[in-house]
């Protein structure tokens, strides 16, 4: 039996591919079908073609110093431009002997956003903290105190009036999409058709109008002789077009709650406010954090719409340094570089509401 | 015995009024009512003195007016001398245009790079997720100014145009390309177009019936391909093939001849669609992977191939998790088409505000505006909600 069974030949398995190395990883990556072979062979010729003209503009044929504009205009960038202007792009219209002011500001706006980051903080030290930031940030954009002088509203511009215009729409449009929310989930059905009426009525129309109507029709809603400043205008737009999307995003908080824990609180005797706001409210935001990050975010990058009512954000601010008839052509230029801010704090914030989503959910995971 | 008796005979005790939940309900209504509509009227009131104080006309009698202003692409005819009421139509086709267009290239180009994030090329994988890192976190408007600017500064202009295709050239004045010069056979090839399609439809019921009485299939797929392509083309080739391109030629300092669409137009098309590419990317790779591995295991156990899983198992399962964020970007597409008025594409709101600062009739302008982007946003909202209807789970 055993001879037999020796005498067989048997046909050897070839020895499996090799899936480990430089040449298993691209086997399996790279080319582990026709198809994908072909599609990296396009996505690699794709490269080639692209990148390196891209790198020789922005760095090998690139500019770094110039005396002025003509002096700039050979094949590449030319970042001296930036160079040039940076001052002008970050804090635009700002005095220029006072600029150490709106860089304090960006200071102060990055410590707090550090701090809001840091979780062991959450909770009243971190409110108290932002309220000494934001007091910081309007006594150092307006001054008044003994050896700064005074700069009106229509100056602040550049990274500094981005900076505020987000935050401070945050700060206020939140509350208030909270009531939004709230009353949007109210019995009282007065309550509940007005709330739905407008939070569905701003999220139907784009911000523009809203601002529009802020900068030429808010005028109008007021007493006669009373004025009201164009930032704040602007500003009232953003914060009431954010309250809508951010009731949205509570709303959905609010219905993940489940409804044994309001029975429970009724069982206990509270009342509709202190249900609200020891049972309801704690578990609903905790909930919504990561995607009010992501409105957040979101905000951030609407707050560029301000320069159609002519203020000058980080984004207008770059559009009227464009316009110095010594440095003419290098829209690409310092579009670029302050896409790369943009970029950079988008980028930061939305990585940190992923962070945040796998922490909260962890109790959830199996 | 007896005390269940008393209990059942005593009405539950009525709360005193103020403590009734039903007439403090109302009366918590009145006042929010009361306190809005004092607000409202409070801000009635002070528009009406100012508008009168300022002598600004009401009412909607200026649509009638000439409009005086010449508007720089329109697809129906308009000239200075028409009415502003014509220019606002004007301005919202032109919105409608861009809108429609962006959401359909928006939709191919997120659909594809969301499943290219699911590759298992890695350098596909790899590309895809660099596009949507990259232009998710760049606001929309910025990128608008910066293609406007390049197109604008950077592009030659006409007789140094950059030739990306053949006869297609790309210059400061726009992307000049060709067009089939019209021929009647065409009006024909569109309705055998239609009779194809129709022919599908029913012959997808037919097969659907056929197999559930019989268990037969039906290659429907490949004839229903040989009926929608093969009919437009016998018709194509019976008309004696009529075909002839209207090509782009430099005369003097502009193309003529094609078909030239304005830098701000692409501008706002490529920022629109690249911009909104990302997140229905994200949202396509999300409602794929929301479909869970054994489904797709199962429909293997079964024996089904790699493109009926996907069609009949996995598509419609990630469809109902995909359209309802896919709404929201389809509204987005329609509103931020708004952002136009920033690099002068003569939309609704850009056209809009040229009337408002000739008239000085903010609210009526205003309102306008915000009436036209209800509608529209209601229309997708309807569309979509009835796509979602079709596609959601049917439960029992």
């Amino acid at each position: 039996m055993t001879d037999i069974a020796q005498d067989i030949p048997v046909a050897r398995p070839a020895p499996p591919r090799r899936s480990t190395g430089v040449f298993g990883w691209l086997r399996a990556n790279l080319f582990n079908s026709v198809f994908n072979s072909i599609l990296t062979l396009i996505a690699v010729a794709l490269i080639v073609v692209s990148v390196p003209p891209i790198v020789r503009w922005a760095l090998i044929d690139a500019i770094w110093r110039a005396p002025n504009g003509q002096a700039c205009h050979g094949g590449g960038a030319c970042w001296a431009f930036i160079g040039e202007k940076f001052r002008f792009i970050l804090f635009g219209r700002y005095p220029l002997d006072e600029q150490w002011r709106p860089a304090a500001v960006i200071f102060v706006f990055a410590a707090m956003i550090a701090s809001a980051c840091f979780r062991p903080l959450w909770g009243r030290r971190l409110a108290i903290i932002w309220f000494v930031g934001m007091s910081a940030v309007f006594l150092l954009m307006a001054g008044g105190l003994p050896g700064m002088r005074r700069v009106e509203t229509a100056l602040w511009s550049g990274l500094p009036l981005t900076l505020i215009l987000a935050v401070v729409g945050m700060l206020f449009g939140f509350p208030l999409g909270v009531l939004l929310a709230l009353g949007r989930r109210s019995r009282l059905p007065a309550v509940r058709a007005i709330c739905v009426g407008y939070i569905e009525l701003v999220r139907g129309v784009p911000l523009i109008t809203v601002l529009f109507m802020a900068s030429l029709m808010l005028p109008l809603f007021l007493p006669a002789g009373m004025t009201i400043d164009k930032l704040l205008r602007a500003q009232i737009a953003i914060i009431l077009f954010a309250a809508a999307y951010l009731a949205e995003v509570v709303r959905g908080g609010l219905q993940a709650i489940p409804k044994g824990q309001v029975e429970a609180a009724d069982a206990l005797g509270l009342s509709y406010f202190q249900r609200t706001r020891l049972i309801v409210l704690p578990q609903a935001l905790a909930m919504v954090i990561p995607p009010l990050v992501n409105s957040f975010i979101g905000m951030f990058k609407d707050t560029s719409l301000v320069i159609i009512v002519s203020l000058f954000d980080l984004l207008g601010a770059t559009g009227f340094a464009l316009t110095d008839a010594n440095w003419q052509g290098f829209a690409v230029e310092a579009y670029v570089f302050i896409a790369l801010i943009y970029w950079a704090f988008c980028f930061f914030m939305s990585r940190y509401s992923q962070v945040l989503e796998r922490e909260f959910n962890r109790g959830k995971r199996r | 015995m007896t005390s269940e008796q008393v209990s059942l005979n005593i009405a539950p005790a009525r709360p005193a009024p103020w403590r009734d939940p039903r007439i403090r309900g109302v009366a918590y209504q009145v006042v929010f009512v009361a306190a809005v509509a004092g607000f409202a009227a409070f801000l009635l009131h002070n528009m009406l003195g100012n508008i009168s104080r300022q002598h600004i006309a009401t009412g909607f009698g200026f649509l009638r007016k000439e409009a005086a202003f010449g508007i720089g692409e329109s697809l129906i005819a308009y000239s200075p001398a028409d009415t502003y009421g014509r220019a606002f139509l004007v301005g919202l086709t032109n919105t409608l245009y861009v809108a429609a267009i962006g959401i359909v290239l928006a939709t191919i180009l997120g659909t594809v790079m969301g499943l290219a994030r699911l590759s298992s090329n890695w350098l596909i994988a790899k590309l895809a997720q660099i596009y949507v890192e990259t232009f998710r976190n760049i606001p929309l408007l910025l990128q608008l100014f910066f293609w406007w600017g390049l197109l604008n500064t950077v592009a030659p202009s006409p007789r140094q145009a950059w030739q990306i295709l053949p006869d297609v050239f790309v210059s400061n004045r726009g992307i000049a390309f060709p067009v089939p010069v019209g021929n009647p056979a065409y009006g024909w090839i569109g309705i055998a177009f239609v009779v194809g399609a129709l022919l599908v439809i029913s012959l997808r019921r037919w097969a659907a019936l056929r197999q559930a009485a019989t268990g037969r299939q039906f290659p429907t797929g490949w004839v229903g391909l040989g009926l929608i392509l093969g009919l437009p083309l016998i018709v194509f080739l019976a008309f004696g093939a009529p075909f002839a391109l209207n090509a782009p030629a430099l005369r003097g300092f502009n193309f003529s001849g094609g078909t030239t669409v304005s830098p701000e137009f692409t501008a706002l098309l490529l920022g629109l669609v690249i911009y909104t590419g990302t997140f229905i990317a994200e949202i396509v790779r999300a409602g794929i992977l929301a479909v869970s591995w054994g489904q797709s295991e199962a429909a293997m156990a079964l024996g089904l191939k790699s493109g009926q899983r996907m069609r009949l198992v996995v598509l419609p399962q990630a469809l109902r998790v995909i359209i309802p964020p896919m709404t929201s970007q389809y509204l987005g597409i329609a509103k931020n088409s708004s952002l136009a008025v920033a690099i002068g594409y003569p939309d609704l709101v850009s056209i809009a505000n040229t009337t408002m600062n000739q008239t000085g009739q903010a609210v009526e302008g205003i309102m306008m505006i915000m009436a036209v982007y209800l509608c529209i946003s209601l229309a997708i909202s309807l569309a979509m909600n009835l796509y979602n209807r079709a596609v959601a789970l049917v439960e029992r």
